[in-house]
């Protein structure tokens, strides 16, 4: 197989299958253990194309066609497949089985008779399925000695539909300057190639000829069209071919380096399983089995409950007030939305649960001035500097935690939380080595407390049914309660200036 | 005499104490060894009496994993999609290209929002990490990495810092400063570092820490200000790709999605595996939590996206179709969870009722793969990046 005599020709070009339907024998026998992407969609692709060209399970029919001086062998119209794969793939819209079509062709499967371009079109352009050995999924990865012996070949044949291209006409020149040493061999391959096609029958050379293009459109595509033998680098290393063993298209041994770097990460060999992983997946799985699970039917409508609740919060499903900036170049809703005066629907959502409350930068400063003003705000205070210290940079840890534990959970503390018996011993025990999660217990037991107590207690309260109904603003003494930190009412002011007559517009409209 | 025929015995350190003794070939679970007569003895009795060899060990798992089958088909008794019939049907989407960003040579692998809803930073093969004002199509910050293909970036929450990484095993994190003339480069710092490619990254609820998954198939969160390693997740047996926090404030936990095919929960704290999903047929390339961190969907190159809910602990829906062949790289959900997004290796996005299964548009538009797609924080957009070198924002 190494030597280039020209009997090579005859191998390679010999096992194409037959210009009509192509053969299930012929098709390479496809490794059960392969595992590579491509391959997933190659093997899809491949049952698709076989489908069909199968006539008598309801394929297209692959016919001979008269065109002016000539006959067209075997070839299919575009507007047939387009109806197959609509029909036979339950597509509705004809622009997407068009989409789907020009992919398959792009990948090699298929290709118009007269384009170098590899896309479907829904009208009478001809069509013509490739051999099942130019087949993406044999994992061809042609040297550049290979195209350049294909369009030294080409030149020598004088057919006018053989003519290159003027982008193969430069790859051509680039390969001439690039190869100048070996152009003798090159030539001789070619010629030999040539002198091999010359022998076989006119009809049977068309079709061969055309399916030669079209492998070479896939692997040296036309300058814009997508190269869809690139790969994605993280998925290389699984590859049928892993160290990219090169076949030569043409039986010539490879004796040039590819020019290109290649990255080749480095194989990972499958870490077969030990004892010790065994006995892990045993307790992972004891502890599965340990779990208490929910019914599909529960899970369901809390699902269902959830996406109900936050459709109307969701540009996607429901209309925007005042428009969605992306769609308007308005930024008006940003605006708002920073702004101090947070808007009826947003007020809401802190009503949805504690979790959408504090979430929300604006909802959590309304409900901790509400447990200000009722001097019972240190839970959340302890609760909020909990979160911020699982915020902070590993060497500030220690000593954060530390003025936690005094201001809050100390003897004599400034802001006492009241803890139960277990979570306040778990958690001085932590404190002796403090560390990111060391009130772990205590801020889950906070949490709930405040869930139950202050948090439904906020949802009652005036200031956050003031905020929800929208009620209009008194002067601060006009208000019930005229406990207003002076904070607030500054940031009152800055709001109201901020966000001026708009919002204030917004809110009598609504 | 008599004649005397000798066993031919080879001598030398023996497998199991290493010291050199006369040895003898013998078989143990069908792997060869040569054990010196000692040994052969000694473990010959420990077998008998631990009875846990690879063998008896793995039925073991094997009976334990159709038994939890059996448990969690239990509670297995109706269809997501049927509960949601009564679920009013969504009207046609008329979602569009709103912005197109330029800027990038070479295939965008990965994009992250930032907090403000319309910056964005994204991340090419050609080297470049690039910050945009999504909004008005301005480039903000540029910075070229060392190495191409970078596969990974995200946005500090802060809106003050980036991070990336890729084939430098490694993922840095940039100061972001309000001087565009100042050098991104000279002020990065190495914060993490993995055996094998960077597949993804994400601040956690801080700038001062970073979670990263590898081709090395682990995950790790890293303390940003120290470069130290906080954690390590083991459990992946293959690359890991993908990785999600859960969007709970009180919530530890994340979830990762591997070549291995599965979606692991994990939590933080521990390191440990939570809980494990494995019904894909080949890699899962992207994983993503429902909003309200109960479930969460994945992507993978069988051409599927499935969503996993992890009170009931199986995959509860599967959003496939026929005219879909090629893989889908990345989902994200929109606000209230009711719309999937997910893009393919067909250059589509596709986008589907979560809650009924359907399919409800299929969007045109990008002219080469879809490699990362997210959803903005405030979720007036969705993001998607293609390896035709832009980025498309639509809404």
């Amino acid at each position: 197989m190494a030597e280039g005599s020209k009997d090579q020709g005859t191998v390679v070009m010999g096992t194409a299958t037959s210009p009509t339907t192509p053969t299930p024998t012929t098709i390479t026998i496809t490794d059960p253990e392969e595992d590579s992407p491509n391959m997933i969609v190659y093997r899809k692709i491949e049952d698709i194309v076989m489908r069909i060209q199968d006539e008598k399970a309801g394929g297209v029919a692959i016919r001979t066609v008269k065109s002016f001086l000539s006959k067209i062998p075997s070839v299919v119209s575009g507007a047939d497949i387009v109806q197959w794969l609509m029909k036979n793939l339950s597509i509705e819209d004809s622009a997407e089985a068009i989409h789907l079509g020009s992919l398959v062709a792009a990948q090699g499967y298929f290709f118009p008779i007269s384009d170098h371009v590899l896309t479907l079109k829904d009208d009478g352009t001809l069509y013509r399925f490739q051999s099942p050995y130019f087949w993406p999924s044999n994992c061809w990865e042609p040297e550049n000695t290979d195209y350049a012996i294909y369009l030294c070949k080409r030149t020598m044949q004088n057919k006018a539909r053989l003519e290159l291209a003027d982008y193969e006409a430069e790859n051509l020149a680039r390969l001439q300057r690039a190869f100048a040493r070996k152009w003798e061999f090159i030539f001789m391959q070619a010629e030999a190639q040539v002198k091999i096609d010359r022998k076989k029958d006119k009809a049977e050379r068309k079709i061969l000829d055309s399916q030669e293009r079209a492998f070479w459109d896939v692997h040296r595509p036309v300058p814009g069209c997508v190269n869809t033998t690139e790969m994605d680098i993280r998925k290389c290393r699984r590859e049928r071919n892993p160290h990219r063993v090169k076949k030569s298209v043409y039986g010539t041994p490879d004796d040039s380096q590819s020019p290109s770097p290649v990255h080749i990460p480095s194989s990972q060999p499958a870490r077969k399983a030990t004892r010790e992983d065994v006995q892990k997946e045993i307790s992972f799985l004891n502890i599965q089995l340990d779990r208490h699970c929910m019914k599909v039917s529960k899970v369901a409508d809390s699902l269902m409950c959830y996406t109900e609740q936050f459709m109307e919060y969701d540009p996607f499903v429901a209309p925007m007030e005042p428009s969605n900036p992306w769609l308007t170049d308005d930024t008006s809703f940003w605006d708002l939305e920073a702004g101090r005066d947070p808007s009826q629907q947003r007020v809401k959502k802190w009503g949805f649960s504690m979790e959408e409350c504090l979430k929300d930068p604006a909802g959590r400063d309304q409900f901790l001035k509400f447990l200000e003003s009722e001097f019972s705000s240190e839970n959340l205070q302890f609760w909020l500097a909990v979160q911020e210290l699982k915020r902070r940079p590993l060497q500030e840890v220690a000593s954060r935690a530390q003025e936690i534990w005094q201001e809050f959970l100390a003897e004599g503390a400034p802001s006492s939380i009241n803890l139960d018996s277990h979570s306040y011993e778990r958690t001085s025990q932590n404190i002796k080595d403090p560390g990111r999660y060391s009130f772990e217990d205590a801020q889950e037991h906070i949490y709930k407390l405040m869930k139950s107590d202050s948090y439904a207690r906020f949802l009652r309260s005036n200031v956050y049914q003031d905020l929800l109904l929208a009620r209009k603003k008194q002067q601060p003494s006009d208000t019930e309660q005229g406990r207003r930190t002076s904070l607030e009412k500054f940031t009152r002011s800055v709001g109201k200036s901020l966000t001026g007559k708009r919002l204030t517009g917004l809110m009598q409209s609504s | 005499m008599c004649d005397q025929t000798f066993v031919a015995i080879t001598f030398g350190p023996c497998d199991r104490c290493e010291k050199n003794f006369p040895l003898m070939s013998i078989y143990i679970q069908g792997e060869a060894a040569t054990y010196c007569s000692f040994c052969v003895d000694t473990m010959a009795c420990e077998g008998l009496t631990k009875g846990e060899t690879l063998v008896t060990l793995k039925n073991e798992s094997d009976s334990l994993k159709k038994k939890l089958e059996e448990e969690r088909n239990k509670l297995h008794d109706i269809e997501l999609h049927k509960v949601a019939e009564k679920v009013e049907v969504l009207g046609a989407l008329p979602i569009k290209t709103r912005r197109v960003l330029k800027g990038h040579s070479n295939k965008v692998l990965c994009m992250d929002w930032c907090k403000d809803k319309r910056r964005l930073v994204s991340s090419s093969q050609d080297g470049k990490v690039i910050v945009w004002d999504a909004f008005t199509l301005n480039k903000e910050h540029g910075v070229t990495m060392p190495c191409t293909w970078v596969m990974a970036c995200a946005y500090a929450p802060s809106g003050c810092a980036i991070a990336c990484g890729g084939l430098d095993n490694k993922c840095c994190v940039f100061p972001l400063s309000l001087d565009k003339n100042e050098n991104l480069a000279a002020k990065k710092k190495n914060v993490a570092m993995h055996t094998n490619y960077l597949s993804a990254c994400s601040f956690t609820n801080s700038d001062m820490q970073i979670l990263t998954s590898s081709g090395d198939g682990t995950c790790a969160l890293w303390d940003v200000e120290s470069s130290q390693l906080l954690q390590s997740f083991h459990g992946h047996t293959a690359d890991v790709l993908s990785l999600h926090l859960a969007p709970s404030e009180t919530g530890n936990t994340f979830v990762s999605g591997g070549c291995d095919k599965k979606c692991n929960v994990w939590d933080m704290r521990s390191g440990q595996n939570v809980q494990s999903f494995e019904t894909h047929d080949s890699d899962v390339n992207c994983v993503r939590y429902y909003p309200s961190g109960d479930a969460f969907a994945s992507a993978s190159d069988d051409a599927t996206c499935r969503l996993y809910d992890l009170r009931a602990d199986r995959e509860v829906a599967i959003y496939q179709k026929d005219s879909i062949i090629f893989g889908a790289t990345s989902v994200d959900f929109s606000q209230s969870g009711r719309l999937l997004f997910a893009g393919y290796n067909d250059y589509t996005v596709n986008a589907w009722d979560v809650l009924k299964g359907t399919r409800v548009s299929i969007l045109f538009g990008h002219e080469n793969r879809i490699s990362s797609l997210k959803v903005s924080p405030d979720g007036t957009a969705f993001c998607s990046a293609s390896w035709d070198n832009t980025l498309r924002i639509w809404a």
